[in-house]
């Protein structure tokens, strides 16, 4: 099992969802969070005083999937997230031990 | 003789001038950062009660009381004795003696109020109180008096329809006094001081506007012509001053911003209030310009010289009077208010000067007495927050609440 955490641009949430719903992903777990890459901040303007916003708001999205539909999910995360400009964010892959559902007890894929 | 439709207005106008502080207050509120808020807020609101309270004892007889050698009132109506629902033989003759000292008593109220927005986000509640209510009773009572109770400077021909030199010019230098005397904000100029809800502010904008009808307009005193020359008045002087600025900043910074086209409204509505009910609409609009155009450069013009007036009110509301005041001197016509004067653009010279003198005094001895003031209060109880209180924000170091749980 692997984990995707994909850390992007807030309105992109909609579409992404879309796609890995139709990929039969079932869930995910979506927080708004704040950072910096090589888009950097904005330049914010109040009575002409310029204040510089480092930190850009993004969302981060997790989900935890089988090994044989990372490419997939990959593909449809870029396809729904991907503008061409500067700033729209990174997938992040990793392994997972195993999964626990805490109301059966399942374990494993059975419990994604 | 009272007359019902005046004491209607003027109780009306009464009501919207109240208005105004709650509305300060919320367009200062969201300007600070959101630590800050309540404390901000509370620095507006408590001044109704303190003021309205030194008001009915002794400010009102400070102000408007019998004069004594045209500097202060006597002390005849001491808690409001002889203030009663006749009207008074001095002023506004056509309504209850009672409903203009509380006409008048909301002025008082908000004068001291535009002054936090200077320090706003750094000083203790308690001795912030102590240095309201004194300079309420140095510095307000005092030149309320010169210019409208009967003092030497009315006496000398200075005009001031709604309160340029005895709210905004007085607010303005007490401002820059106090924000140089306290000092800046810890971490000025290495920290960004974003304001926290713009919203907020822009609501209080709305509520300003809209007492601003009472503050002007009721300073006819009743109900007539002049009431309705300065309410127009007012309205152009405010979407002037909205516009003038936005395009000033949209060619200057870039882009038109909501506390950019809030600002502008607030500057042209301090910059008509001196001249409200002594212009006409086309005067107004040039006031109105001009106080968008020279409140934007003298708040550009703060960022030059250093000090921390944290939310410009020297820019906007000192500088602003000190325009309007002048541009009363111009644009004055008593074609259009018979009981004015006529301005150096109708053939009188004379009274820009008589104009020029009412702001070098006022603007002197409120400097002056607004500095010992500040260092006395200084003296007993720092003004000055703690660093660590500071940084907590006034919220919860003062008041022991905050405005927005997680």
């Amino acid at each position: 099992m692997k984990k995707i955490e994909v850390i992007t641009r807030n309105y992109k949430l909609d579409d992404i969802k879309e796609g890995l719903t139709s990929l039969g992903i079932k869930g995910m777990t979506v927080a708004e969070v704040k950072g910096f890459g090589r888009q950097g901040g904005h330049k914010e303007v109040y009575r002409g005083a310029e204040y510089q916003v480092d930190f850009v708001p993004k969302i981060k999205i997790d989900i935890v999937i089988d090994d044989e539909l990372v490419a997939d999910v990959v593909q449809a995360i870029s396809n729904a997230a991907r503008t061409g400009e500067v700033g729209d964010g990174k997938i992040f892959i990793s392994p997972i031990d195993d999964v626990v559902r805490i109301r059966t007890g399942e374990s494993g894929s059975d419990a994604v | 003789m009272i007359q019902s439709g005046d004491t209607a207005f003027i109780l009306v106008c009464a009501a919207l001038v109240l208005l105004m502080t709650p509305g300060l207050a919320l367009f200062y509120g969201g300007m600070v950062r959101s630590k800050n808020v309540l404390g901000t807020i509370m620095q507006s609101i408590i001044m109704i009660s303190l003021v309205s309270l030194e008001w009915i004892y002794i400010g009102y007889s400070m102000s408007f009381g019998p004069d004594v050698a045209g500097v202060i009132g006597d002390m005849s109506h001491f808690a409001l004795s002889g203030v009663t629902a006749a009207p008074s033989d001095t002023y506004a003759t056509t309504i209850p003696h009672i409903v203009f000292m509380i006409y008048q008593c909301m002025f008082a109220v908000i004068t001291p109020a535009l002054i936090t927005g200077a320090f706003a986000e750094r000083v203790r509640f308690a001795p912030f109180c102590a240095f309201s209510v004194l300079w309420a009773v140095f510095v307000y009572n005092p030149v309320c008096h010169w210019v409208w109770g009967g003092g030497f400077l009315g006496d000398m021909g200075v005009l001031d329809f709604a309160g340029g030199l005895v709210v905004h010019l007085t607010c303005g230098v007490a401002a820059l006094v106090a924000c140089i005397a306290i000092g800046p904000r810890k971490g000025f100029r290495k920290r960004q001081f974003i304001p926290h809800n713009l919203p907020m502010t822009l609501i209080g904008t709305g509520l300003l506007w809209f007492g601003w009808f009472g503050f002007n307009g009721g300073s006819a005193l009743a109900a007539d012509e002049i009431a309705a020359t300065a309410f127009v008045a007012t309205h152009i002087a405010g979407m002037t001053g909205m516009l003038t600025w936005t395009v000033v900043e949209w060619y200057h910074a870039g882009k038109p911003t909501t506390l950019g086209a809030a600002s502008g409204a607030i500057a042209g509505l301090a910059t008509i209030t001196p001249a409200a009910g002594f212009v006409g609409p086309n005067s107004a609009v040039a006031i109105g310009l001009l106080g968008g155009l020279i409140c934007y450069l003298a708040v550009m013009a703060k960022n030059r010289f250093g000090y921390d007036d944290s939310l410009d009110v020297v820019g906007i509301h000192g500088v602003g009077g000190l325009v309007g005041t002048i541009a009363l001197g111009l644009f004055a016509s008593t074609a259009i208010n018979p009981g004015g004067a006529d301005g150096l653009f109708f053939g009188n010279p004379g009274f820009l000067v008589t104009q020029f003198i009412g702001i070098g005094i006022i603007g002197v001895y409120t400097l002056v007495i607004s500095w010992i003031i500040i260092k006395g209060v200084n003296a007993v109880s720092p003004l000055r927050m703690e660093d660590n209180a500071e940084e907590i924000g006034m919220d919860t170091s003062e008041h022991s609440e905050s405005a927005y749980q997680a």
